[in-house]
């Protein structure tokens, strides 16, 4: 005989759609979808009519007109004739630019801010506690501006030059002027041409030469150290390869550079401003200062709590094992610290990305100022530049996460 | 028995410690100069100090208070303190903080922004220290459209007939629930307020001002600005975002397949686009997605946006609280029979709450220094009222001081939000350390 009997069988009634946990949640969730696609159709319905009242039905054909503006910082050829999706790309470039830049100087700074928080120099700890406060409870907004009227209102403009009243600094080959920062420029009297991308735009071979002569000697000078470690493992006896590493890092590029003949473009005054040389505009400096300090500020916060979170006895083993200061800092408490950090670090590296679109503020032509500043005024487009440029960001934010969740699960505690 | 040979019957005098080891000598010896890198850190530091209040001492001490005009102002200054004086015209302040402060809400009015800010910091108090009467609560419940009929007046009637939907709620499932249980109730609770501001609390309040005309003078949005705006539009969206983005966070950490993706996908969206996206869609493109002819106010659309924006942030927060509670947690909740709602009234949202305070408190100063974001979209926050001010003829040129105000001002409200947070923090620890 057995124990177990079937549960008797309940017949489906309407009610335990809601009263019977079995079916409950089936319910919320088709009741939350079905609500959720009639608010979005309602909302898309009512987009799409008010845009037919309007006679301008979504469509992105716009794009391909010419956009008829300039473009003062571009990497790519770009004119007034070009279509406004070129216009945008050109901004992308430039956002990315801003992006890399920032980030990586936040970094630094913020590594260096943090760490210096920590040190027991009671003067440098205060210091780097008042820079922290400061910038983090100001608007970055306030920054930027603030960093640009710097720049306009300290800084001699290009004809006080000419009469004397300033100098170009390091040997005559950087002005600071307040309309930006003009530097030397890398020229190449041999030069390899230009490579061109599907027709879109063109990378300069020389530097594609450069890129490639860097990273494979980065590589065999890898290779010696590796060969030197599996030699010191096997032998206890390390070899002298610090000649090695700095000829493979040094020797083929110096050479490269002299093939091509690498010389450098220094900016002069002409007129009423200066030629050659590459111009930094200040709206870039300012806004790539701003951001930096202001990140650095959250970066440093970051880096505090991530070697503050390294247990006490970490630095103590160290110390008993007699490693200097800083030898305990860089081989047993940063690279511990560095698994708290990235977290903070990947969405610091968010938030700086994302205020670049701040440049608008200063006039920095990036994504937001061409696509969703002068396209979207003369077009007057906005549902189909505001859906484009928020593509755009989303995008960039989804693969800088992925990128550093990436790095992240590679650097984590593998536990087990 | 000889004597002992030699035993000490007086002693030796204390001896002062050596002067290194003491006093200001040995702090100064242990905090600034204790070995050589430390001691070039610490002249490099003096040095930069010495660059930046050399810099700034002589510009905020060589400064003229009373002017009308950046031209009188350094006249006042040349007169003071020599031809080459160059210092701080903080005459532009106190002629212009009024603008600062209250944007171009008109003059006579001004008591209406700074009762409803004194009321705020009133209906704020109960909420914040928990030493304040909790019936206070009542009237921080009733604070929104006492702010709102401040701040916009117009018809009493309006606000009156929105609050009149928040009562109809309970009484709406007072009546339904015995006659039609309770699930019934609860649907009529949220059925009948929305029918009631969706159709009629307009009319409603049209037809009682046609009636009995109470009200004070209505103020246009355009009016709005200074502080009041970045404080308005802050606290409505600190008072939003975090209710908004519990709900956030309890539907990302949901079961259900669908709200679980619903939540993700807003919140990930919502962070993967800057700000500024938002406020230009609340500017040219919010008004496209309503029924054709609706247009409802500028500071209300920026409003919703910056709310949407700081809890899609808010539910993250959060989310890392909920995810920091031990597991032992939920289920003692569960052993202990309480369904979803009790388990995370009772038992989970405290704690979780209480470990993301710092990280909430941190998204509120965020928000409350990215209200001056809506100057790019031409609202007059202090940023924006700053170029209106340099506009003018006699304030022509002007940048330090509007900056180092608005700054300071900024400074304030963010680190006493940071410093409240700590004390909170210190208030609510309930572990031994």
């Amino acid at each position: 005989m057995s124990a177990f009997t079937d549960p008797p069988k309940e017949s489906f009634r309407l009610g335990m759609l809601i009263y019977d946990t079995r079916y409950r949640s089936m319910t919320i969730q088709i009741v939350a979808l079905i609500a959720f696609l009639a608010g979005a159709a309602w909302l898309v319905n009512n987009a799409a009519n008010n845009l037919a009242a309007l006679g301008k039905p979504l469509q992105f054909s716009f794009l391909w007109e010419p956009s008829g503006y300039d473009i003062n910082q571009r990497l790519i050829e770009y004119n007034s004739q070009s279509p406004h999706i070129r216009a945008a790309f050109v901004g992308l470039i430039n956002t990315l630019i801003i992006a890399v830049m920032g980030c990586t100087t936040a970094t630094i700074l913020g590594v260096v801010i943090g760490v210096l928080r920590l040190s027991k120099n009671w003067l440098v700890s205060k210091l780097m506690t008042v820079y922290i406060e400061t910038f983090r409870n100001v608007p970055v907004l306030l920054w930027i501006v603030f960093t640009m009227a710097i720049f306009i209102e300290t800084m001699p403009a290009p004809r006080e030059f000419r009469s004397g009243a300033a100098t170009m600094k390091l040997f005559d080959s950087v002005a600071f002027t307040n309309r930006g920062f003009y530097i030397p420029e890398p020229l190449f009297s041999n030069s390899l041409g230009n490579i061109d991308v599907f027709g879109i735009f063109k990378i300069s071979n020389d530097l594609l030469a450069v890129i490639a002569v860097l990273v494979v000697s980065f590589l065999l000078q890898r290779a010696v150290k590796r060969r030197a470690d599996k030699i010191q493992e096997a032998t206890g006896i390390r070899p002298v390869t610090w000649w090695q590493r700095v000829g493979l890092m040094f020797i083929p590029i110096v050479v490269l550079l002299y093939v091509l003949g690498f010389h450098l473009g220094y900016p002069e005054l002409k007129g009423f401003n200066f030629k050659g040389g590459i111009h930094l505009r200040n709206s870039l400096i300012s806004l790539w200062i701003a951001l930096s300090l202001y990140t650095a500020a959250f970066i440093a916060e970051a880096v505090r709590a991530g070697i503050m979170a390294v247990s006490k006895g970490q630095s103590e083993a160290a110390f008993a094992l007699g490693l200097t200061a800083s030898q305990t800092m860089n081989l047993v408490i940063l690279p511990q610290a560095l698994r708290v950090i990235i977290p903070p670090l990947i969405s610091q590296y968010l938030n700086l990305t994302k205020n670049s679109s701040l440049a608008i503020a200063v006039g920095y032509m990036d994504i937001t100022g061409t696509l969703a500043g002068i396209t979207l005024n003369q077009t007057g487009r906005e549902m189909e530049t505001l859906i484009l440029l928020m593509l755009v960001y989303l995008t960039i934010s989804l693969s800088i996460s992925s990128v550093m969740n990436w790095y992240n699960n590679a650097v984590k505690l593998k536990e087990r | 028995m000889s004597d002992v040979a030699y035993v000490r019957t007086e002693m030796v005098p204390e001896k002062a410690p050596p002067a290194s080891q003491v006093g200001p000598i040995k702090w100064v010896r242990e905090n600034l100069f204790p070995d050589i890198p430390n001691s070039v850190l610490t002249i490099l530091a003096l040095y930069f100090l010495y660059l930046a209040l050399s810099a700034l001492l002589p510009w905020i001490f060589h400064s003229a208070v009373h002017a009308n005009s950046l031209n009188e102002c350094r006249e006042i200054i040349r007169e003071a303190y020599g031809p080459d004086a160059v210092g701080a015209c903080w005459g532009v302040i106190v002629d212009r903080w009024h603008q600062l402060l209250f944007g171009f809400y008109p003059q006579d009015m001004y008591w209406r922004p700074v009762t409803a800010f004194v009321l705020l910091l009133v209906a704020l108090s109960p909420v914040l220290f928990s030493q304040v009467p909790r019936k206070m609560l009542m009237f921080t419940a009733v604070y929104p459209f006492i702010m709102y009929f401040l701040l916009w007046g117009g018809s009493i009637w309006l606000p009156l007939s929105v609050m009149f939907g928040f009562v109809l709620a309970p009484i709406s499932h007072k009546i339904v629930a015995p006659l039609a249980g309770n699930l019934a109730g609860v649907i009529a609770g949220f059925a009948v307020p929305i029918l009631w501001w969706g159709l009629a609390a307009g009319p409603v309040a049209e037809y009682l001002h046609s009636v009995a005309p109470v009200g004070i003078e209505y103020i246009e949005s355009a009016k709005f600005g200074g502080f009041m705006l970045s404080i308005t539009i802050g606290i409505t969206g600190i008072a939003l975002s975090l209710p908004l983005g519990i709900v956030l966070a309890l539907g990302r950490r949901s079961d259900l397949l669908i709200i679980k993706s619903l939540s993700i996908g807003f919140i990930e969206f919502i962070r993967g686009v800057p700000l500024i996206t938002l406020l230009f869609v609340a500017s040219t493109l919010l008004n496209y997605f309503l029924p054709p002819g609706t247009t409802f106010d500028i500071i209300l659309r920026v409003m919703i946006m910056v709310t949407l924006f700081s809890a899609a942030y808010m539910a993250e927060v959060i989310r890392g609280g909920l995810a920091a509670l031990p597991k032992g947690q939920y289920e003692a909740a569960d052993a202990l029979g309480l369904d979803y709602w009790k388990a995370q009234r009772l038992i989970i949202m405290p704690q979780a709450l209480k470990i993301s305070i710092p990280g909430i408190v941190g998204t509120f100063i965020g928000l409350f220094k990215d209200t001056t974001l809506v100057s790019i979209i031409g609202l007059m926050d202090p940023l924006g009222l700053s170029n209106a001010i340099r506009a003018d003829q006699a304030w022509n040129g002007i940048l330090w001081e509007l900056y180092a105000f608005i700054a300071a001002m900024f400074w304030i409200v963010c680190f006493s939000m940071s410093r409240y947070s700590m004390y909170l923090e210190r208030k609510l620890q309930t572990d031994h350390r």
